[in-house]
């Protein structure tokens, strides 16, 4: 039993957190969410060239062959410098879920060109009707002369906008929520019949309403086998969910931290407010909240990486928990800031605006808790 | 970062395990298994056992009789008793008087009284908390005034668990009236069959006599008793609180009461389905397990932090906290469960036997439930504890 990192992990926490520091000040931070793209491509090119974009993909898909680990290790420094590159969408989220089930030339034509920093990719797996159920898709791919043909629609497809290509779940056979009958497929967003509606996020971020009219893809593009798309998907969102309870977990750490410093300079009654027990409990229980979701990332983490019998299931526990601190710590932080918490000028309203987002993402604690009773 | 035991430790867990089938005694077991109040005999009974094997001093250095486990050992054994529904051990001798006298008292002092605690011969008790000082401990009243070689005590202690077992109490005592109150306190060793003392029970709301006061009226100490030096007192208070870390949270008996309360409510029918199968409930189970789960790995962060040669992290004082809070949650939950069958007050003599009422599970449920209201009162109330986390953490 050990919850070191590694020497190599180590480094890479240490270069991630460098990073975070001295080429992510909140002032480019907060230029980069108002600028057209949303986030910069120098940065991205840089993730490249330190090797994180591939980090976590095997070394036969051109990666590195770490784990979940890894990626742990990169989205928990991001989380506290609120990054907005799209790391979890591109890499967590899809990549890894080619590299798991792609054919060589998906990998070769995809991933070679992601992991050199050259193309972003986005899931399209929710609808307007589905919530948080993976299996609830009413998007319809046909076969025809060896081409699927596709219509439908996806709801808030997180980096949307900077998605050269995207990948969406769906039905090729079977009722609108059989797990059964679902087909991933691999779009490319100047396909005939692809449109993208782009908007920002209360967080900073994009996404995408998309819609697909009579959109032909090559059966060269089908992602795993057809109408067994659900474990796939499934498999990938919980890979994800990992990653942005480890964003949350560095999130949270700041926001804590950033509210204790307020509280003991910030005077009223002629004394800093951290004085103040009802304030000081208060920030214990955020402390608290905070390091429990910490021991269960890790934990959630490690299991999946040692594919223990209930590593699903402590994904199910982790994004409960995380939700829950999220949700405290978020509006805690805000609430000790007093007016100042609710400026768009101080950080801690983005911080907040970040949490309340991930609560939901990929299933929110009511959903989790109900799954890791089923699991 | 890995989850895996070594080979080493999954040996030492078979060794437990044998040790347990071989050494439990059924006596114990029974009463246990059935929720029955032990009796003084049987509590010291299971701690020779567990010290002849040298598993009783589990925290204690090498030198002094202690087991030289590892954290992970440590956890393993703890884990496996708790598992096995082995009593609760006494602590105020293993845990926290024992390791007082071995950092700051004499070589006399050692020789004195360690071996007693290791054998369980001496049974002792804790003299901390007075009437008017609960939370303000550092405000305790009770007198040690030196007259030759003597310490002439007056006082009252309060809260004082199982005294009425005790053959000796150390103590907080004020030496000095001082204008820092925390100054004036020293650490004292009494003999309880000491002339003047006097133990009268507290009776508690499940009807349990576990407590106690103990008046002290004029009572001769002998100054060699005293640990450290006059006014160091509070500093061994706090070493004191500092030294029980790990296991302080229970987890591993939670773990076990937890599944207890997952079986029961599975086979209890109502109307068409199970307890366990009613969304409210579920819930409310399912939640406080990923509480449990949580705490369970920020103590096991913890102990990879010590076993890789680092002091125990903030973390660590986390455990008291979330570990009572637990222990509340899941002892509400089992009378929620009972309903009505929770209501009937039970004797000793009733429990357990063919007298009991309802489902045999039931009559201790609401008694363990009023109990456990004390866990967050003691071992510095939760808001204390929040207190300790906010000045020495968060720096507020």
């Amino acid at each position: 039993m050990d919850f070191n990192f590694n020497e190599e992990q180590t480094l890479i926490q240490g270069q991630v957190a460098q990073f975070i520091q001295r080429d992510y000040e909140w002032e480019k931070r907060q230029n980069l969410v108002s600028s057209e793209l949303g986030y910069s491509e120098e940065n991205w090119k840089t993730f490249a060239e330190l090797g994180w974009l591939g980090i976590s993909l095997s070394e036969a898909s051109g990666g590195f062959g770490g784990t979940a680990l890894e990626s742990m290790i990169i989205m928990e420094e991001f989380g506290k410098g609120l990054v907005v590159e799209p790391f979890l969408e591109t890499i967590i989220l899809c990549s890894a879920l080619i590299d798991s089930c792609g054919t060589d030339e998906q990998k070769s034509e995809i991933l070679d060109q992601v992991i050199a920093g050259n193309m972003h990719l986005a899931l399209g797996f929710t609808e307007p009707q589905s919530r948080f159920n993976l299996a609830d898709v009413t998007t319809e791919a046909k076969l025809k002369d060896g081409n699927y043909i596709v219509n439908g629609f996806k709801s808030v497809v997180m980096n949307g906008p900077n998605a050269n290509k995207i990948i969406i779940s769906t039905r090729t056979t079977g009722k609108q929520t059989d797990k059964d009958g679902i087909t991933l497929l691999v779009i490319d967003v100047n396909q005939d019949g692809v449109s993208l509606r782009n908007y920002p996020t209360v967080d900073g971020r994009r996404a995408s309403e998309l819609t697909l009219e009579n959109v032909t893809v090559s059966s060269s593009y089908l992602l795993g086998s057809e109408d067994q798309g659900f474990q796939l998907l499934e498999d990938a969102i919980d890979n994800a969910t990992l990653g942005i309870c480890a964003e949350a977990v560095g999130a949270m750490e700041v926001l804590y931290k950033t509210t204790v410093e307020y509280t003991k300079t910030r005077e009223q009654f002629g004394q800093p407010i951290g004085k103040f027990q009802v304030l000081q409990h208060r920030m214990v229980d955020m402390f608290m909240e905070y390091e429990q979701s910490k021991s269960l990332l890790y934990m959630a983490t490690i299991k999946n990486v040692e594919g223990s019998q209930d590593a699903k299931k402590s994904i199910s526990g982790l994004k409960y928990q995380v939700g829950k601190a999220a949700k405290f710590i978020g509006q805690q932080s805000v609430q000790l800031h007093g007016g100042m918490g609710v400026t768009d000028e101080l950080n801690v309203g983005h911080f907040f605006k970040r949490l309340t987002t991930i609560i939901s993402i990929f299933g929110n604690t009511d959903y989790h808790l109900k799954r890791y009773s089923q699991l | 970062m890995d989850l895996t035991f070594s080979k080493e430790d999954l040996d030492f867990q078979a060794e437990v395990r044998d040790f347990l089938t071989s050494e439990y005694p059924l006596a114990i077991k029974e009463k246990q298994d059935k929720r029955l109040p032990l009796e003084k005999e049987d509590i010291i009974s299971w701690q020779k056992i567990l010290a002849s094997k040298g598993w009783f001093a589990i925290n204690w250095p090498k030198e002094y009789g202690g087991a030289g486990l590892t954290p992970t050992q440590i956890y393993i054994l703890q884990t496996e008793l708790a598992g096995a529904n082995t009593p609760i051990l006494i602590p105020f001798g293993v845990n926290m008087c024992g390791p007082v006298i071995y950092t700051f008292g004499t070589e006399e002092q050692k020789k004195k009284y360690l071996p007693g605690i290791l054998n369980s011969d001496t049974w002792w008790c804790q003299g901390y908390s007075e009437p008017g000082s609960g939370s303000d401990l550092a405000s305790l009243q009770t007198k040690a005034e030196l007259k030759g070689d003597n310490y002439l005590v007056n006082g009252t202690k309060t809260w004082t668990t199982l005294a009425q077992h005790a053959d000796w109490v150390f103590c907080l005592v004020r030496t000095e009236t001082t204008d820092i109150k925390q100054e004036g306190i020293s650490f004292l060793l009494i003999d309880m069959k000491s002339k003047g003392i006097e133990v009268k029970p507290i009776i508690t709301i499940d009807g349990a006599h576990e407590v106690n006061m103990i008046y002290f009226d004029d009572v001769e100490v002998p100054a060699n008793n005293l640990i450290g030096e006059e006014g160091e007192g509070w500093n061994i208070a706090k070493f004191l609180l500092m030294h029980e870390r790990t296991g302080i949270a229970g987890i591993a008996a939670l773990k076990r009461e937890l599944k207890r309360l997952k079986e029961i409510s599975s086979d209890l029918i109502v109307g068409e389905a199970s307890l366990l199968d009613d969304a409210n409930f579920r819930n409310k189970i399912e939640a406080a397990e990923i509480e449990l789960t949580a705490t369970e790995f920020t103590e096991l962060r913890t102990l990879s932090q010590i076993s890789s040669g680092g002091a125990p992290g903030p973390e660590s004082s986390i455990l008291k906290i979330k570990g009572t809070e637990l222990q509340q949650s899941i002892s509400e939950l089992f009378i929620e469960m009972l309903g009505y069958y929770a209501h009937p007050f039970l004797t000793e003599a009733e429990l357990g036997s063919n007298a009991s009422i309802g489902p045999d599970y039931a009559g201790s449920a609401m008694p363990h439930y009023l109990n456990f209201r004390k866990v967050s009162i003691y071992g510095g109330s939760n808001e204390i504890q929040r207190n300790v986390i906010s000045k020495a953490i968060l720096g507020l």
